[in-house]
């Protein structure tokens, strides 16, 4: 592996300290974003060029600045924020910057503490795909590992760019990453040694494909607000804004243990350090039905909770970004979450602030949209070039100042984002779990033609359009409900009451799920399906009260036996016995079925 | 390791409301100094200039006053003296004690690694039906008191730090009057628990800008024995709007640009530091921060609370019921997150059900009530739920109801099968079976 180690290295001394920002005085070359080490007493501290003016070089330092002196030497990197790419990453907890949490020293974080990001030591039993004399370009599958048990690809370096042949390629054996395993040339001769451990750059998206088509397969969450009523497609994009306590976390943690990805990458962004706690302690615990393993072993954990240096924050969504990345192009299916997009916001505001820039609204860099719609479009299904396919959906949480949705994050989130979950606090309240709002919440996805076509395959014919009457029946009994609380129950005819009743039964069962029951926290596509043409068939029924006051209390009954039926495993005894019970009381005053 | 040796110098080159500029070599970040005597912090530094941050401001500093580095970052002492002990934001004795000799420790240290903590799971108990059944706290959590400022908030987190089981109980007054500060005082006294108390006040009569190290000193103290001692350790902030108020000020001397409601936009980084050093040590040791953090008018969307909300493990939201005229832990706006961890496990197996009947049932009177309020005739559902309401308030959710958990999920069966009929509660067959009480 040749990195360019004989060049001089551009060094500086610290001239000035703000915080986390600190300038440099240089005595040569710089770029911007490249890395650079300040040397305080010994102790390292990582930092990224953010700033360039005559021969000032502005950092943002990645840890506290505390006891830094003007003089300190910095050395300069000569390349930007890098991740390591290789076989080793699976079930790891790494810190934004992607260092081993588990290989630190402690109790308590140290500055300037980094650790190997890719362990050198893990021998890994390599099978090659490509022999000798074949034609590869970046990114092309050399040869496979097994990784636990996802089948991890080792591609040619993405760093490369044009044709190569291959010289050389490793016999089926054990390997460490950084062994050479093939050895490349190039049409003009030049030889590249090719280990199984290659570098990327964070801020740069992996491009590596032959083209990105429309997603049009559902990626299933398990979560009935989201698969039945606003789905999200495999290499979509969504975002959860919602208030502090609206449940954001709690809705990503669920799908992050119930969607049918291969791999979840999990970026806690300058949140709470408990939530990460939860995550590896219950995740080894918990079994992954697809494949029967404990779910920790498809997670990977970026956290730099919000008492982490603030620029790391920063870097944690992108390192998490790139990681997806790498396992994209190796054909599978993953899927990546943030929480929160506004903290990493945040921590641009901060820095945008210190470095005196011109603020845009409330105060958040001008070209915050910009940023975001750039993350947000590395996302995607994509067709790579070996004719297999890979794909990253993206969730992101919003933390909306306030929960107000006019606010600078929420705004640019919307314009790049394609499924919108809002979270509600009135239903939180009302503890509606989870607290989707089912009306203002949408997934563009349902306007493609492709998606629409594939779910009434997927699911049944003409899904799509039944969804659709359900969203009606919510919409109208919304209506009712605000006519009901204008004139009083008995200002309404009897058909209103009925009316409403309905959409809480939807609510009830479809809407609300419990993500702390065990069986009602994931609900299969085949059974959102159940759920939906029982509550639709009673939706679609005509009923014959005398009065009001009989509707309320007749409904809540319904719904009482639908939530001991979701709590029972899926048709099992007890379930059908509460099924029976349903219909024979439902049968009680229907009068007949209403034309669909 | 730095050599704390004293650097002097006599000429200012610049004063403004709360910092000073001097010329100076080989100063550190942060670094504290005395300048005519008064605490101060490097806080910005551009060549050979240095700027100071006075914490007790500036008035009558001069340009030949003396300015002593101590090339030091703040530090306070920590060790078992500080048991019983109270201190002034600089860790200066208070109480006419003899300074603490214990070993010298920086404050606003590193952050635990989040794979050495160790998930929460020893509830707290409080008497308090509204935390316990509602809200059940956990050791190693972070939750504020959100009320109003003429709030009983100062009393109830007394109590609650009396009545949970902690071997220290450390409290950081931030802009407290003196009336409460002689208040906390002689409640933990009549206790008999001041050998558990230790406490870093700054009072109204002290410098705003000084509140700013209390946190952090409280914070630094506590992990002194939760991770040397492996000890429960208790911590109340209040009030840390106070705290924020003080922030602001800062940015603002400091010409920052304000974010929201003329905070600055690092409020939220600020607060975090402070509040993710609630922690459960696999050890035993732990830190519960329980804080408050005082309201305008009930405003929880003003960015001191809104940031903290997000923050925090939950809060604790204090309002006046005038039904029954009494202080209630409000079930609607109030959360513990970390009560997932406890509740049916350590407690009885109904407690999941009951807590979230109980407020949903609460949730249809308040509908109701609206409907009373606004000339309709109720319903007799709607009628049985304003009685029910009136008794959940009056036996579980006032602040002075003090009982033990199974005796308020006893209450709240008794509430139920009163009001209401099985299918309207919508608990789960098996738990109906087992604890409805007939009538
Ligand atoms: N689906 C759910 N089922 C039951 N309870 C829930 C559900 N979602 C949320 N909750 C409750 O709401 C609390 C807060 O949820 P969560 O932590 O996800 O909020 P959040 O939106 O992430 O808030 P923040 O922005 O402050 O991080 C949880 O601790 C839990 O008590
Ligand atoms: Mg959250």
């Amino acid at each position: 592996m040749s990195v360019n180690t004989e060049l001089k290295k551009t060094t500086g001394k610290v001239v000035g300290i703000v915080s986390n920002l600190v300038s440099v005085e240089v005595d040569g070359p710089v770029g911007q974003n490249e890395i650079a080490y300040i040397n305080l007493d010994g102790t390292k501290l990582m930092a990224e060029v953010i700033k360039i003016t005559g021969d000032i070089a502005s950092v943002q330092v990645f840890e506290s600045t505390r006891g830094l002196r003007t003089g300190c030497l910095v050395e300069f990197e000569g390349h930007m924020l890098e991740v390591e790419l290789g076989p080793g990453m699976l079930s790891r907890n790494y810190d934004g910057l992607q260092n081993n949490l588990d290989a630190m020293e402690g109790t308590f974080l140290k500055r300037g503490d980094y650790t190997e990001r890719v362990d050198k030591s893990v021998k890994w039993d390599f099978t090659p795909i490509a022999k000798v004399g074949d034609s590869v370009s970046s990114a092309s599958w050399l040869g496979e590992v097994k990784e636990g048990w996802i089948p991890h690809k080792i591609m040619v370096p993405f760093k490369l760019k044009g044709e190569y042949k291959i010289t050389s390629i490793a016999d089926a054996g054990s390997y460490t990453v950084d062994e050479v395993i093939a050895t490349l040339e190039s049409s003009n001769g030049e030889k590249v040694d090719v280990s199984m451990m290659m570098r990327w750059p964070v801020k740069v998206g992996v491009t590596e494909f032959k083209h990105k088509p429309r997603p049009f397969r559902q990626m299933e969450t398990g979560v009935r607000a989201i698969d039945t009523l606003n789905p999200i497609m495999e290499g979509g994009t969504g975002f959860i804004p919602g208030p502090f306590g609206a449940g954001k976390t709690v809705l990503q943690h669920a799908i992050s243990k119930n969607a049918d990805a291969d791999l979840i990458i999990i970026v806690a962004c300058g949140e709470r350090a408990n939530e990460v706690v939860e995550i590896f302690t219950d995740f080894p615990e918990l079994i992954d039905p697809r494949t029967g393993r404990s779910l920790m072993e498809r997670t990977i954990i970026i956290c730099n909770t919000s008492n982490m240096p603030v620029a790391a924050r920063e870097a944690s969504v992108y390192t998490g970004m790139s990681v997806a990345e790498y396992y994209r192009t190796m054909g599978l299916k993953v899927l990546l979450l943030a929480d929160s997009t506004s903290r990493w916001a945040q921590a641009l505001r901060e820095m945008s602030n210190r470095m005196e820039e011109l603020p845009g609204p409330d105060a958040f860099p001008m070209d915050l949209s910009a940023i975001v719609a750039n993350f947000y479009s590395r996302a995607g299904y994509v067709e790579l070039n070996n004719g297999k396919s890979g794909s990253i959906t993206f969730l992101g949480t919003v933390s909306p100042a306030g929960g107000n949705l006019k606010e600078p994050v929420t705004e640019s989130t919307k314009k790049a984002a394609r499924c919108f979950y809002a979270l509600q606090q009135e239903r939180a309240d009302a503890k509606r779990y989870p607290s989707i709002n089912p009306i203002d919440s949408y997934s563009k996805y349902l306007e493609y033609d492709e998606v629409i076509e594939n779910l009434d395959k997927t699911v049944e014919p003409g899904w799509v359009k039944k969804v659709d009457r359900l969203r009606n029946y919510l919409l109208r009994g919304q209506e009712v409900m605000d006519q009901i609380n204008i004139l009083g129950d008995d200002g309404v005819p009897l058909e209103y009451h009925i009316r409403f009743n309905k959409s809480e039964v939807i609510d009830f069962i479809v809407l609300q799920q419990d993500a702390f029951d065990k069986i009602d926290a994931s609900c299969p596509m085949n059974r959102q399906q159940y759920i939906v043409n029982q509550v639709m068939h009673i939706c679609e029924s005509d009923f014959a009260f005398d009065k009001y006051e009989e509707v309320g209390p007749y409904f809540k009954k319904i719904i009482n036996l639908m939530r001991q039926m979701n709590y029972q495993e899926f048709q099992n005894d007890k379930y059908k016995e509460l099924e029976k019970e349903l219909n024979e009381f439902v049968a009680t005053r229907t009068v007949a079925q209403e034309a669909v | 390791m730095t050599q704390a040796f004293q650097k002097i110098y006599t000429k200012l080159e610049n004063i403004t409301k709360a910092t000073c500029t001097i010329k100076a070599e080989g100063v550190a970040n942060e670094e504290m100094a005395l300048v005519d005597g008064r605490p101060a912090q490097v806080v910005k530094i551009n060549r050979d200039m240095v700027t100071l941050q006075i914490f007790p401001g500036t008035q009558g500093i001069a340009t030949n006053s003396e300015v002593v580095f101590t090339g030091k970052p703040p530090s306070i002492k920590v060790g078992d003296e500080l048991r019983g002990r109270f201190f002034d934001s600089y860790g200066k004795p208070i109480d006419g004690g003899a300074e603490v000799d214990g070993e010298e420790v920086p404050i606003g240290g590193p952050s635990v690694n989040p794979v050495r903590r160790k998930q929460p799971s020893e509830l707290i108990a409080t008497g308090i039906a509204g935390i316990d059944l509602n809200n059940t706290l956990v050791t190693g959590q972070k939750i504020p008191f959100f009320a109003d400022p003429d709030q009983p908030y100062n009393a109830v987190m007394a109590d609650v730090a009396l009545r949970a089981d902690a071997d220290i109980i450390i409290l950081g007054g931030m802009g407290m009057s003196n009336d409460d500060y002689l208040y906390f005082k002689s409640v933990f006294e009549n206790a008999g628990a001041l050998d558990r108390i230790i406490c870093y006040m700054n009072t109204t009569d002290n410098p705003p800008v000084e509140r700013l190290l209390v946190p952090d000193s409280c914070l630094t103290a506590a992990e002194y024995f939760a991770e040397k001692r492996n000890m429960k350790v208790l911590v109340l902030l209040t009030d840390m709007t106070l705290y924020a108020d003080a922030l602001s000020i800062v940015s603002n001397r400091m010409d920052q640009i304000p974010s929201k409601d003329s905070m600055p936009g690092s409020l939220y980084s600020e607060l975090a530091k402070l509040y993710e050093k609630a922690v459960q040590l696999p050890d035993g040791g732990s830190i519960t921060l329980v804080a408050v953090t005082t309201l305008n008018g009930g405003d929880i969307t003003h960015a001191i609370p809104d940031n903290t909300g997000y923050i925090t493990e939950g809060q604790l939201f204090l309002r006046r019921d005038t039904e029954i005229g009494k202080i209630i832990v409000d079930p609607f706006r109030s959360l513990s997150r970390l009560k997932q961890l406890v509740i049916g496990e350590v407690t009885r197996e109904d407690h999941p059900q009951v807590m979230n009947a109980c407020v949903r049932l609460y949730a249809d009177a308040a509908n109701a009530k609206t409907k009373l309020d606004n000339g309709f005739d109720l319903s007799d559902y709607d009628e049985r739920c304003l009685k029910y309401a009136r008794g959940y308030s009056e036996k579980l959710l006032a602040i002075d109801v003090n009982v033990e958990i199974d005796k308020m999920l006893d209450t709240g069966w008794e509430l139920f099968a009163e009001h209401f009929t099985v299918e309207e509660v919508g608990i789960k067959h098996e738990l109906v079976d087992k604890y409805w009480k007939k009538a």
